[in-house]
């Protein structure tokens, strides 16, 4: 059995609709990878947004982030599901 | 069975760790502190534990956070202290907390004195703390039941989910009777609604707070079903020659040991007078009084209040009966020949 | 966790079904405020040490009072400050368990001073995290214990002022003067770095437990945008530039490799030896006959007085014990209420064949006057028939009272030339048996042993009971 090939690149993916838009993660980001949408969401607040590349999974938005479940991060060689 | 000379507070003790209670916290007071200074000397022996806590405040919350686990605890104090644990006591029984507290009452108000008194009647049984809750509530009148009423005051507060108060007056704590102590309970009971440090301890909360206005009523009216239940179920009392009395003296605590020998002296003299003693304070037996009122004339209340138990009496009779107060105060308490003076009094006319 | 994913814990609950709000998946917490991010790593922690099924969060009054929320462990939510005595309760029922105290400033730096220090002093095995965000969240901003000087609140409008307030309560440096805590540190949220510490942080206060070191108290310095009025960017920072000044970072006390790890034994439910150990009584057969008294001398309400000293109160507990060992309902107070003021030592007994009522005696049938005060007190209250013993060598004038007997003894001297002055309560019971036949003299002996701590003193006493009676003996001729 061939060994499962992992994620080849991080990836942050966010839930918008747990985000309250405090921005902490956006500010935080060494790569700059994250913007606020121009949206609304359920809550009423401008979610935060993941420009689709350029994350290296060092993790700094989960850990600025209050939100337990708004902000997953998977870094490269991740197998599996993503986590919903 | 053989019998011990005890003390009452260390009857308290002896029952209750033969109840089942390993977990004692509390904090000293006059006339209290032989309860915890027993627990402190007996509860290491038996494997349970013993904390002078640095407040009543503390002592009472130590107690809530011990009596949302699978166990027995209990704490006691007296009077001053009392007040002090009035917070503890309304989350607890919001919360539906089992334990027990004793309260071995002295005078007030205020620091007041260490003599004897029922002046925490009202502050037990009508609820000194906020909110609109009950404790069960049992009064003794002697070393033995001390041990006893204990006892039982473990078995109701588990039972119901209720905190249960044993409330007696510095003499009942001070004296010395022979008392025989019963067999150990050899298990405690199942409490599924308690924190176990398990698995299935996600699925349990304990907490007394409830922001929805419609769920906090819901949980008062289930409270209140409960309290509705143990009146039906609870109510105990004694009556003393009270089959043929025409004035029935009512009396709890140390206060009914006297007007026993007020009642037996009065009876060698051929006077028809009797006397009820509840030892549930609440569930009060106000049942009971209104079955006496259909045959006694009169009722005297003799307390060491400023007269706090009388008011449930008076309730009960609705005015069918006049009730008279003998009372008193600051630690002062009546020998059997003053209220024998009143009685005849009342009986005269 | 596995390390290649940062998600939810498992030590979340899935849904907030806890919380009456409409939206079950988000925390009740304002944007950016800390104590999500003090949960997460909190949670994750939980989940890493494999420790979810037996810890138990208490939460405090303040913003945090619905950590139960969210946090899939026991939850005990109690009352305002008391969250260290609370778990101190708990922790003593359950060793094994983790118990975390979770608690803002308010409640533990103001409401809870008390319980946060003895709880920290005693050395807890728990760990409790501290958040610091010098305001009062839950209550809509107001003065906390914390709150900088010069800082605005809606109950110091102006500002704080030291000569009203007084200053800011450091926690980990008061906490740290004490010789329990295990392990004390202030860490802040911020940046990634200092994030980063809260992180180890927290996870060492939790495996402190877990090795039943002992107390461990983790300061978090912590924002809140809201009561702040300011975004959650400019809180950081100003936490950054203002807070930290106050509340310097660092550890303030870390014993955790000088204490050695032990196992958390759980507390077993157990009666062995348990009548031993309430040192139960043994079941015997009696063998003491009594005599019938005269009938003036029986059912006896009695009232013993003396100086303190004089063993009035062993003589009272010696009666009522060798009254139960005869069989008779007994009862024995020591002086209480009105009549302790005086200087006297006094205590009631009753002996009787029915069940006896009031337990102080007001009319005695037999008084015990071992002093002048005593006889010149108590003299009237005996009842006409009733009997006064008194001891001839303290009581310089007989009773005055004619309708009563008196039966006097030089006790103190007679027990003076046992050799033990102190046995003089001995010979006046020995005087009191002997004259009445109230109890026999075999009842009185088997009262001692448990009466009698020095065991040696046994046999004087015995001695002194006997003169007693002879006394009374020599007396009648």
């Amino acid at each position: 059995m061939a060994e499962p090939i992992g994620l080849e690149r991080a990836k942050i993916v966010v839930r918008e609709d747990e985000c309250k838009g405090c921005g902490l993660c956006i500010e935080a980001c060494p790569e700059q990878v994250l913007f606020v949408h121009k949206h609304l969401n359920r809550l009423g607040y401008h979610p935060t947004g993941y420009k689709g590349e350029g994350c290296t999974g060092c993790g700094i938005c989960f850990y600025q982030c209050p939100e337990p479940g708004a902000i997953t991060v998977y870094k490269k060689g991740y197998v599996g599901e993503e986590v919903v | 069975m053989a019998k011990q000379l005890i003390k009452g507070n260390e009857a308290v003790v002896k029952g209750a760790i033969l109840a089942g209670c390993r977990f004692y916290f509390g904090y000293p007071i006059t006339p209290a502190s032989e309860v915890a200074e027993a627990a402190a000397y007996y509860l290491p022996k038996v494997g349970g534990t013993f904390i002078q806590a640095e407040s009543e405040v503390a002592a009472i919350n130590m107690v809530y956070g011990a009596a949302s686990a699978d166990v027995r605890a209990m704490t006691a104090s007296s009077s001053p202290g009392i007040s002090l644990k009035m917070e503890g006591l309304s989350y607890c029984a919001g919360a539906e907390l089992p334990f027990v507290l004793v309260d071995i009452m002295r005078a007030g108000p205020g620091l007041g004195n260490i003599a004897p008194e029922q002046g925490d009647y009202n502050q037990i049984i009508k609820g000194g703390g906020h909110g609109n809750y009950k404790v069960v509530c049992l009064a003794p009148n002697s070393a033995q039941e001390m041990c006893d009423l204990t006892i039982l005051a473990f078995d109701l507060a588990d039972k119901y989910r209720i905190p249960a108060v044993l409330l007696a007056d510095g003499f009942i704590g001070q004296m010395e009777e022979p008392v025989e102590f019963p067999p150990a309970r050899t298990s405690l009971p199942d409490k599924p609604w308690a924190i176990h440090s398990d698995a299935d301890d996600e699925k349990r909360l304990i907490t007394s707070i409830n922001l929805e206005p419609e769920l906090l009523e819901k949980h008062n009216l289930h409270l209140q079903e409960k309290y509705a239940e143990i009146t039906r179920n609870e109510i105990r009392f004694e009556d003393y020659q009270t089959a043929d009395a025409e004035l029935v003296i009512i009396a709890y605590g140390v206060v009914s040991r006297i007007v026993q020998t007020t009642i037996d002296d009065m009876r060698a003299a051929g006077r028809k007078v009797g006397m009820m003693r509840p030892i549930s304070l609440w569930p009060f037996p106000s049942a009971h009084i209104v079955e006496l009122g259909d045959q006694v004339k009169q009722f005297l209340v003799v307390e060491l209040s400023d007269g706090q138990m009388v008011d449930d009496v008076r309730l009960a009779l609705n005015g069918k009966r006049p009730v008279h107060l003998h009372n008193r105060m600051g630690g002062m308490v009546p020998s059997p020949e003053e209220v024998q003076e009143r009685a005849l009094k009342i009986l005269e006319g | 966790m596995a390390e290649k994913v940062l998600a939810k814990a498992e030590s979340f609950f899935d849904i907030y079904d806890r919380n009456p709000s409409p939206s079950k998946d988000v925390t009740h917490y304002c944007p950016g405020c800390g104590h999500g991010v003090l949960h997460k790593l909190i949670a994750e922690a939980i989940d890493d040490f494999g420790i979810r099924e037996r810890t138990v969060l208490f939460s405090p009054v303040g913003c945090s009072v619905f950590a139960y929320y969210y946090f899939r462990t026991g939850n005990i939510q109690c009352a305002h400050g008391r969250a260290p005595a609370a778990a101190t309760g708990f922790k003593r029922t359950h060793p094994e368990s983790i118990v975390i105290s979770y608690q803002g400033d308010g409640d533990l730096a103001a409401i809870g001073t008390a319980e946060i220090i003895q709880a920290a002093n005693r050395g807890e095995n728990f760990t409790v995290f501290f958040v610091n965000n010098a305001i009062y969240g839950m209550t809509g901003g107001q003065l906390a214990p914390t709150t900088l000087v010069g800082q605005k609140t809606t109950t110091s409008p102006y500002g704080r002022n030291p000569a009203n307030e007084g200053y800011p309560i450091k926690v980990a440096e008061m906490i740290s003067t004490l010789d329990a805590p295990v392990y004390v540190e202030r860490v802040a949220i911020t940046d990634a770095k200092n994030t980063a510490r809260v992180r180890r942080a927290v996870r060492k206060g939790l495996q402190n437990q877990i090795d039943n070191k002992g107390f461990s108290l983790i300061e978090v310095l912590s924002v809140c945008p809201s009561n702040w009025k300011m975004d959650p960017i400019q809180s950081k920072q100003w936490l950054s530039d203002n807070m930290i000044q106050q509340f310097p970072l660092g550890i303030f006390r870390d014993r955790t490799g000088e204490v050695p790890a032990a196992e958390n034994k759980r507390h077993i439910f157990h009666v062995d030896g348990l009548r031993e150990a309430l040192e139960l009584p043994v079941e015997t057969e009696s063998t003491i006959k009594v005599a019938a008294p005269a009938p003036e001398f029986q059912d006896p309400r009695i009232k013993l007085a003396g100086f303190g000293g004089q063993g009035v109160l062993m003589l009272g507990l010696m009666l009522a014990e060798a009254g139960m060992h005869a069989g008779y309902h007994v009862s024995w107070i020591p002086s209480y209420g009105p009549e302790m003021r005086g200087g006297t030592a006094n205590c009631h007994v009753n002996l009787s064949h029915r069940r006896i009522g009031s337990p102080t005696v007001s009319r005695p049938t037999l008084l015990v006057a071992m002093n002048l005060p005593s006889l010149e007190r108590f003299e009237n209250e005996v009842v006409p028939g009733g009997l006064i013993i008194y001891d001839t060598a303290m009581v310089t004038r007989a009773p005055k009272r004619t309708d009563v007997k008196a039966l006097g003894i030089p006790a103190s001297t007679i027990a003076d030339e046992l050799g033990n002055t102190r046995g003089a309560n001995m010979v006046i019971l020995g005087a009191y048996i002997g004259y009445t036949s109230i109890l026999p003299k075999e009842a009185i002996f088997a009262a001692m042993p448990s009466l009698i701590k020095r065991k040696n003193l046994i046999p004087l006493n015995e001695q002194a009971v006997e003169k007693g009676m002879e006394f009374v003996r020599n007396l009648r001729g």
